[in-house]
């Protein structure tokens, strides 16, 4: 099962199959041409954040809509706490919270009737619904403006909104899809704050999707996903010390005749992204002296870096997340991407 | 629990202790989780409509614009065929038919719309049975164009129609089994058709002929057979032709009026009674209900 994993983290993990949160086996979902998702597994075990990173397009979203049963996979096995999504949806479904990318509130009503709403279907007993409605509005800093319309709200407020509601339940297991997608860099990172603090204070299990770099820090694991299989799955440490190298990046008057010269001389690919020269190598900045004194491009600037996570994902897809998402598709998808993140 | 895998999470402490609530714990499907899901998706309709005080008074201009415009306008031209009532009587069921059936639509469409803003997808991932989602959504919508109905009910004393309290019991009942029957169409419907444009064009080209076939506006006899065809085919005719008949039974009128006004519909010659006309709408209801949910509960 571990042919899709060149990092190896599917197989060390495979041991705790039996009291896996969420367990994968063979997953694939088609839409008529387009395999959107080509045969993932993956477990993650209980109380663990843990992350799909990939870019628009990977198959994220989908993946998540088969593991809360609202798209039934073309082929394949999963359970969410212990339950099969195939042949115990309503089992599953009573066990997780879910915050979709796209909102999912009624903006008509007042933000306390959206949670009422959501303890009505879920059954949560009657005299709970207030007290634990208090507590996870107070945890998203939203209990003083329950009453407001949520058609009032900024798009952080209803994405703090929706994962208040996804937890009205005490789910076993939260989904969040593109939690941060589309917010500023502040409310992106009180996001993050309230996941922290909801992982120290619950017994959950957190599966979210992003396909910011940097936001796959906060996970303790994560598959890469990209066109419809995963790449690699592991810790981000991990990920990052498989890359074995720096990042030199390059900005010189002739670009085209330094990744040449860069391939003659040192037999190393280097290649262009977003207007500079790109590539990789052991013990960067020993590295530079001798590209100074054997390059004859003049080179303006040069910048070392240690790997990051768009190196993982270069390095095993070997293209950056960017450039996977601009050429992921069409312009269609690149416009709806565009006007997602817009909001 | 604290996670069993080895890495290091970024620090920040937990700011609030686990707070006194004692554990939720979602309770295994049962007949009483599916009642309560159907209590609540009813309310939210009420409590849109209630929000909505616009819409309570721009879908009362179309029935005045019938009632008091085209009825007014219209009644010298037909005074030789009323003998005698008023023409604004004459219309007034078909009135307050339309009133429901437009507002009942209008409900359906709601549907269309939680689509579109993906709130139908909570509901859809709550662990209800999906009729039960379905059976909410059309009691809302039969509520509230029952509301609507009230309020044209209202207008009864302005076109000559007593406000006598069995006669507004009957057309209350009958005319909440035509806003279920119509909500549950337009649900049937908006199962299929995503989009709110698409919806909208459909149910216009339904509802006008639904109702200009209906008799709203003519006696039901003596019309020339494709005409007479097509009004037995409609539904919406097995609500006019009761509610016109219940209406005339408080009115003092001539036999001759009686006979040219409201002759009652006919399956090949025989009188279709009152209760059964009623039947009629409400189990083209069930099988527009039956059609709803077996969609909504197939649908992945
Ligand atoms: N309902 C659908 N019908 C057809 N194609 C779909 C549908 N949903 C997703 N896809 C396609 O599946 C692929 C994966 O989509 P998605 O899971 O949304 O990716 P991600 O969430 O990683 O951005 C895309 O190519 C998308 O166009
Ligand atoms: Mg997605």
């Amino acid at each position: 099962m571990s042919e899709h994993a060149p990092g190896g983290g599917l197989v060390a993990h495979a041991t705790a199959a039996a009291a896996a949160s969420i367990s994968v086996h063979g997953l694939t979902k088609r839409y008529g041409e387009v395999e959107a998702v080509r045969g993932i597994d993956f477990e993650v075990a209980p109380g663990e954040i843990f992350g799909f990173l990939g870019p628009n397009g990977a198959g994220k979203s989908t993946t998540i809509a088969m593991l809360c049963t609202l798209v039934k996979p073309t082929s394949g096995s999963a359970t969410v706490a212990g339950f099969d999504v195939n042949h115990q949806r309503d089992s599953v479904r009573r066990n997780i919270g879910l915050v979709f990318q796209d909102t999912t509130l009624d903006t008509y009503l007042t933000a306390e009737q959206n949670m009422r709403l959501h303890a009505e279907l879920y059954g949560v007993e009657r005299e709970l619904v207030e007290p634990r409605m208090r507590q996870v509005l107070e945890m998203v800093d939203l209990w003083e403006r329950r009453r407001s319309a949520v058609a009032t709200f900024s798009g952080g407020m209803k994405r703090r909104l929706e994962i208040a509601r996804g937890l009205m339940h005490s789910p076993r297991v939260l989904f969040l899809d593109e939690p941060t997608v589309g917010l500023d860099p502040q409310t992106r990172s009180s996001i993050w704050t309230y996941i922290q603090e909801l992982k120290a204070a619950e017994d959950i299990t957190i599966f979210l999707t992003t396909h910011y770099m940097d936001e796959a820090e906060y996970c303790q694991r994560i598959a890469i996903m990209d066109k419809g299989v995963i790449v690699v799955l592991d810790t981000p440490d991990a990920l990052k010390a498989s890359v074995g190298h720096d990042r030199v990046t390059l900005e010189t008057d002739d670009d085209a005749a330094a990744i040449a010269a860069i391939a003659e001389r040192f037999q190393i690919t280097a290649h262009l992204s977003e207007g500079a020269v790109i590539f990789g190598v052991a013990s960067g900045e020993y590295f530079v002296p001798r590209l100074f004194a054997e390059l004859d491009v003049p080179i303006r600037c040069v910048s070392v870096s240690r790997p990051s996570l768009d190196d993982v994902f270069m390095s095993y897809t070997g293209t950056t997340i960017r450039d996977a998402e601009a050429s992921a598709g069409d312009q269609r998808r690149a416009a709806t991407a565009a006007f997602r993140r817009s909001r | 629990m604290v996670a069993s895998t080895a890495t290091s999470e970024p620090t920040r402490p937990a700011a609030g202790a686990p707070l006194p609530v004692p554990a939720v714990h979602v309770p295994a499907s049962s007949l009483r989780g599916d009642l309560r899901a159907v209590k609540i998706v009813w309310e939210r309709e009420l409590i849109r409509f209630s929000k909505d005080k616009l819409r309570m008074i721009t879908s009362l201009v179309q029935p005045f614009l019938f009632l008091f415009v085209l009825g007014t306008g219209l009644s010298r031209l037909a005074s030789a065929g009323t003998h005698g009532v008023d023409l604004r009587t004459f219309v007034y069921p078909g009135v307050l038919c339309m009133a429901v059936l437009f507002t009942a639509m209008f409900s359906a469409a709601s549907l269309v719309w939680d689509r579109e803003f993906g709130f139908l997808r909570e509901m859809m991932v709550a662990p209800v049975r999906r009729s039960s989602l379905v059976l909410g959504k059309c009691f809302g919508g039969a509520t509230v164009a029952c509301f609507q109905g009230i309020l044209v009910l209202c207008l009864a004393g302005l076109v000559g129609v007593p406000y006598a309290p069995v006669l507004l019991l009957e057309i209350f009942v009958l005319q909440l089994v035509l806003a279920f029957t119509i909500t549950a169409f337009g649900v049937m419907v908006a199962a299929r058709i995503k989009q709110i444009q698409s919806f909208m064009a459909v149910t216009q080209m339904v509802m006008m002929p639904m109702y200009f076939l209906s008799g709203a506006i003519f006696p039901v006899s003596g019309l020339p057979q494709w005409l007479t065809i097509l009004n037995r085919l409609d539904p919406m005719t097995y609500a006019v032709d009761p509610m016109r008949r219940l209406v005339f039974n408080h009115l003092n009128i001539s036999a001759a009026a009686r006979r040219a006004l409201d002759p009652g519909v006919t399956w090949w010659g025989w009188h279709v009674p009152t209760l059964l006309e009623a039947g009629v709408v409400a189990a083209i209801g069930m099988i527009c209900l039956a059609v709803a949910i077996v969609e909504f509960s197939g649908r992945e």
